[in-house]
């Protein structure tokens, strides 16, 4: 048992670090929108809290479009992504990975391959990972991992040039015992069809989300149904004057983030070095550390820049695994970087969804019953839940939803950009337009009827007044000539979920330079600039200024960046330390200037005495007194100040269209979109990302689908040509209002966009302005000419009997 | 990809004299370096032809056009002359790929590029293209394939420009060291599937596509080319048209509908040329003339949709090239 420390300093010390955790002050802060609602609300938080941060129009830096900070980096391509590092000695390593769906391997033959001109290591996987498991393995024997899809890493070979690896890689000479398959979701579901598990499988939840509860039933190759049951529907849908019955179908999306996974792994004795395209460089610490058994000491992850990963990026996955035992087995760095095809393939997607939505209303449009019955592919793993926007858009008086997980031998999905809620929100959004168009409602009057949250409230006004939606005509099909235009609208929303594994370290040294220091990942949505941002306004130096040092787990501990998180929980503890760390200055310049620190202010780049005793002096020339060369103070995210609050976030998209009626070709011309994510930090990088979630969202819509050949269960289209994704023409206009709203929660005040904006609404709003454009409903997607031709050619009587 | 010798070529002999033992030409390379990296074509060597200037360039004779095959897709799309008397021809060109592969892109190499069925351009599908027996598609997955003169293979004729040639009438110069020069009209050029589903097009290993002539057109010769896909950025045709109309005044003496994506080699509508002949150019004999394209139309089981694209694609190219379309309703791209 380890010696317990009792000297009197300690205890002292201990003692006055509770009372600072437990010692409040009460403070009033801005809560509501500036404009619309914006009052003030009293909240009690820690001493150790820096003042109330005032609104964004009173700032000079936080809530200014800051320019990027590493924008100059990343466009003249001197930013350093994994790809990129090249360590001495390094070694380049390939996967194999089977060509057949469903088998298992009766035999891997290395000796050639090992023998090949430049081969240092090869390694064959012994588990697998990612995707669901048995619950009880012993109904499976099998000397390698069992294979459940195409594409399912296999080997792998680390050589001293990548073609090497290639050519070496094609020498492994894998047999397979090969196994019925099934890739068709609605035939999975069939009593007699192919099994994708022996027996019921389970998939943990990653640091990403997704998996399941454990005990959920399964029979065949269904797992559900995850039931939720709020009242009695039955009794809600007998209250109904209007009942909205529908079926909806979405695809398969997959990531396709611009940079592939990948890894360099540098095993040294003493230390195992991963640099990391991830989004989280804690996640994939932890699995490495528990998958070697190594102290989480001897374990650094690096993710300098990182290409995009929409909640496919977490943890270090079979690549991170293989590289580092390449790694340790050779003696060399080696990078492993996955191909396009394996992309596609082996490491995420967003899962199908087979939705029947019924809703109930009264004639004022109160919901009285909403029921979900939802089928979805999360390949050979789970996660396909869909009920998010149903549950939680808008108010019911009762709730009824089974979410069931279909096994199909396909890749296992993985949380992406707002898990379950664009495929939930494309039927649930639908359906709500219905209704409005049976209540002969707007589709505004009948939201604020059904959703109190005052945000959202506050964004149907905006829309309201917009000039998009006062162009809309409400009658569908109005348009008589070839090509009709409509107008149609979605709300989106998201939660307010946090990740307290949050700190940061702000240094001031002596020459005035500043730096914070934090394991945060910046994935592209620039929390880089942000941390810049927060340290510039505390001591009044320009942004580009400061020294940013983030993405390594050298550092004090970051978030893993998904599900919107990675705002809202690191930069209250990037502000708390940068207050701190001023105040720790001005103790440190103190004596220097002949002054009492308590008498010291530091404000817009000033270092200022209270009582007069000397005129300002900049910063840079009072940090020349410090009687140190560097001061520093670390702090971690605190507790939401009102943790009872529920917050969401949320927001309306509103999307004109126009729908050639011959050539069965939708295009989307403007996209107005109105959403909220508390005090934005730097209204330039949200609108960025929501730009981005409505350009995504028009390709979930109109293009993207991962095409599996029933006959032979391999992917058709994994690449970027026959994977169609949106280019430069199918972007539209899109202008962006960003909703401020001030919450009370943080010292920042600050959420996350990730999710809330674009992905989850666009496609429901294409919908509903499609309909408005032509009288008839498209419930699946995507909505290609073949798909739209079809649907205009139906009588619409019978396409709402479907 | 497989390891290979590169023999780099300047002039046109030194090419030709490099073209065997199973050598393959490398002109831009789009096509081709893709296709290696599949692991689809594994060729030991390539003759790099990319810089032998004297097969760049578009040059204007008496009889009309003869095309450098090394000209790219963007020279040619830019081309005043080409876009005065030949606007199906630059169309095409302009509608490939994209603005970088046009770039990038020669004209020999995107009439000679090889089917874009995604069972053929997959190493795991040997089919009958490569010399097997079985096509994956008509079972499998079908929905940009072949509606009409498919035999035993669907897949559709993937080069934009070849439906332009083809709607100008216009001929392939072929050049080997043995036999010197021979001209083949771009219609015998390419083989049908049923006539021979190994091969793709007529030339012989160790030719070389030395020019594209296109012949002058009539007088009054309005032409136009569209190309219809699922997106306009970056997309392969769903339907595409290529049309040539001679005319006198309003009546059209004589027109040419060509079509790529409806068939494994480029082809004319005969019904859709004949309801045109010698009727003016209106809503409803464009109309006439799209329905009538697809006589003999069988669409397989995911692609019925084509049926009902082609003759809007058709009779939409046939209002722009007569003038009587400033630019399709649907189109967002302004041509370049």
């Amino acid at each position: 048992m380890a010696t317990e420390i009792t000297t009197p300093v300690f205890a002292a010390l201990q003692q006055a670090a509770s009372a600072a955790e437990t010692a409040t002050r009460t403070v009033t802060m801005p809560v509501g929108v500036p404009g619309f609602t914006l009052g003030e609300e009293e909240r009690t938080v820690p001493v150790t809290e820096p003042p109330v941060l005032p609104i964004n129009k009173d700032l000079e830096f936080i809530g200014k479009p800051i320019e990027r900070w590493d924008g100059y980096a990343k466009a003249t391509g001197r930013a350093r992504y994994t790809a990129d590092v090249a360590l001495p000695g390094m070694l380049y390593a390939r996967f194999v990975n089977s060509s057949v769906p469903h088998a298992k391997i009766a035999s891997i033959d290395t000796s050639e391959a090992e023998r090949m001109p430049g081969v240092k290591g090869v390694h064959v996987i012994e588990t697998f990972l990612g995707g669901a498991e048995l619950r009880d393995p012993s109904l499976e024997q099998s000397k390698y991992p069992v294979v459940r899809f195409a594409g399912q890493p296999i080997a792998a070979v680390a050589a001293t040039t990548p073609q090497a690896a290639e050519d070496a890689a094609a020498k492994i000479k894998v047999v397979y015992n090969t196994l019925p398959f099934v890739v068709d979701e609605n035939i999975a579901r069939s009593a007699n069809a192919p099994q994708v598990f022996p027996g019921a499988a389970d998939q943990a939840g990653t640091a990403g989300g997704g998996g399941s509860r454990a005990g959920i039933p399964q029979t065949g190759n269904v797992h559900g149904p995850s039931v939720r049951k709020e009242g009695d529907a039955a009794q809600g849908f007998k209250d109904a004057d209007v009942i909205v019955d529908a079926h909806y179908t979405t695809q398969v999306q997959t990531h396709s983030a611009l940079e592939t996974h990948g890894v360099v792994a540098d095993w040294k004795p003493d230390l195992l070095t991963v640099y990391a395209s991830t989004q989280g460089t804690a996640s994939v610490r932890e699995e490495l550390a528990g998958y070697f058994k190594l102290p989480m000491s001897q374990v650094r992850v690096i993710t300098e820049y990182m290409g995009g990963g929409f909640g496919a990026k977490f943890g270090a996955g079979n690549p991170g695994v293989v590289a580092a035992i390449l790694s340790r087995k050779t003696g060399a760095p080696v990078r492993l970087m996955l191909d396009r095809e394996e992309e596609h393939l082996s490491v995420g997607n967003r899962p199908s969804s087979d939705q029947r939505l019924r809703i109930g209303a009264k004639k004022d449009g109160t919901i009285t019953a909403i029921q979900l019955i939802s089928y979805g592919t999360a390949g050979c793993g789970t996660g396909a839940g869909c009920s998010g926007p149903a549950a939680n858009l808008y108010k019911w008086a009762t709730l009824h939803t089974e979410e069931n997980d279909v096994f199909i031998n396909a890749g296992p999905a993985a949380a992406f950009r707002a898990p379950g809620h664009p495929q939930g929100a494309f039927a649930l959004e639908q359906s709500i337009d219905e209704l409005a168009g049976k209540l002969e409602m707007d589709p505004l009057d009948l939201r604020d009827r059904i959703d109190e949250n005052p945000v959202r409230r506050v964004q149907r006004q905006v829309i309201r007044t917009s000039e998009i939606w006062k162009s809309r005509n409400p009658k569908p099909n109005a348009d008589s000539g070839i090509v009709k235009r409509g107008v149609g609208l979605s709300q989106s929303i998201w939660y307010r979920h946090l990740n307290y594994n949050s700190a940061a370290e702000v240094r001031v040294h002596k020459d005035g330079s500043l730096e914070i220091l934090s394991a945060v990942q910046d994935i592209g949505s620039g929390i880089k600039t942000a941390l810049a941002q927060i340290v510039a306004e505390q001591f009044g130096v320009p942004p580009a200024k400061i020294s940013v040092k983030i993405g390594d787990t050298n550092y004090p501990p970051g978030p893993n960046s998904g599900g919107s998180v990675t705002t809202a929980s690191i930069s209250p503890a990037a502000r708390d330390a940068a207050w701190q760390a001023s105040q720790k200055f001005l103790a440190s310049v103190a004596p220097g200037l002949g002054a009492k620190a308590s008498d010291l202010t530091l404000s817009g780049g000033m270092v200022r005495s209270a009582s007069g005793k000397f005129q300002p002096i900049a910063f840079r020339t009072a940090a020349a007194k410090m009687d140190t060369d560097q001061v520093s103070a670390q702090a971690k995210r605190v507790r939401d100040y009102d943790p009872k609050k529920y917050i969401t976030y949320g927001g309306i998209d509103c999307a004109e269209v126009l729908v050639d009626t011959e050539t069965g070709r939708i295009r989307v011309k403007h996209v107005f979109s109105v959403h909220d994510c508390g005090r934005p930090i730097n209204p330039a990088q949200v609108t960025s990302q929501i730009n981005g979630g409505v350009i995504q969202g028009i390709s979930y819509t109109l293009f993207e689908h991962r095409l599996l050949d029933p006959n032979y269960g391999l992917m058709v289209n994994a690449d970027l040509d026959k994977y169609k994704i949106a280019g430069s023409f199918e972007v539209p206009k899109i202008d962006v209002q960003l909703t401020e709203v001030y919450i009370g929660q943080s010292s920042t005040d600050a959420s996350g966009i990730g999710e809330a904006a674009g992905i989850i609404s666009v496609g429901a709003a294409i919908a509903n302005a499609f309909y408005n454009a032509t009288g008839v409903r498209i419930r699946q997607l995507p909505m290609t000419p073949g798909v739209v031709l079809a649907a205009l050619n139906q009588p619409q009587q019978m396409m709402e009997s479907i | 990809m497989n390891s290979f010798a590169l023999a780099d070529c300047s002039t046109v002999e030194a090419a030709l004299s490099q073209l065997k033992d199973g050598a393959v030409v490398k002109a831009g390379g789009v096509d081709l370096l893709d296709r290696m990296k599949n692991g689809t074509d594994t060729p030991r060597r390539l003759v790099n032809i990319r810089n032998i200037r004297e097969l760049r360039g578009i040059h204007a004779t008496p009889d009309g056009l003869t095309i450098g095959p090394l000209t790219t897709l963007a020279e040619i799309a830019e081309d005043r002359g080409v876009r005065a008397d030949y606007t199906v021809l630059a169309d095409a060109c302009g509608a490939a790929a994209t603005p970088h592969i046009r770039n990038m892109a020669t004209i020999g190499g995107n009439l000679l590029q090889e089917l874009q069925c995604w069972y053929f351009r997959s190493a795991d599908f040997e089919c009958i293209r490569k010399g097997k027996e079985v096509c994956f598609a008509f079972s499998g997955l079908n929905q940009y394939h072949a509606i009409m003169d498919y035999g035993t293979c669907p897949s559709v004729a993937p080069s934009s420009s070849a439906v332009a040639v083809l709607a100008l009438g216009g001929s392939v110069e072929l050049t080997s060291a043995a036999k010197g020069k021979r001209t083949v009209a771009i219609q015998d050029f390419y083989v049908k599937p049923d006539a021979n589903p190994h091969r793709f097009h007529v030339m012989a290993d160790d030719e070389l596509l030395t020019a594209i002539h296109i012949p002058k057109p009539a007088a009054g010769t309005r032409s136009a080319y569209q190309k219809y896909g699922e997106k306009e950025s970056h997309d392969w045709a769903i339907a595409d048209a290529g049309i040539v109309l001679e005319m006198d005044g309003n009546t059209c003496r004589r027109a040419v509908v060509a079509m790529g994506a409806a068939s494994p080699v480029v082809r004319r509508s005969k019904e859709a040329e004949e309801a045109l002949a010698g009727k003016p150019i209106t809503q409803d004999t464009a109309r006439a003339a799209g329905k009538a394209s697809m006589t003999g139309a069988m669409p397989l089981s995911m692609n019925a949709y084509k049926v009902q694209l082609f003759p809007v694609a058709i009779y939409r190219t046939i209002l722009l090239a007569a003038g009587q379309m400033e630019r399709d309703p649907s189109a967002t791209a302004v041509a370049s």
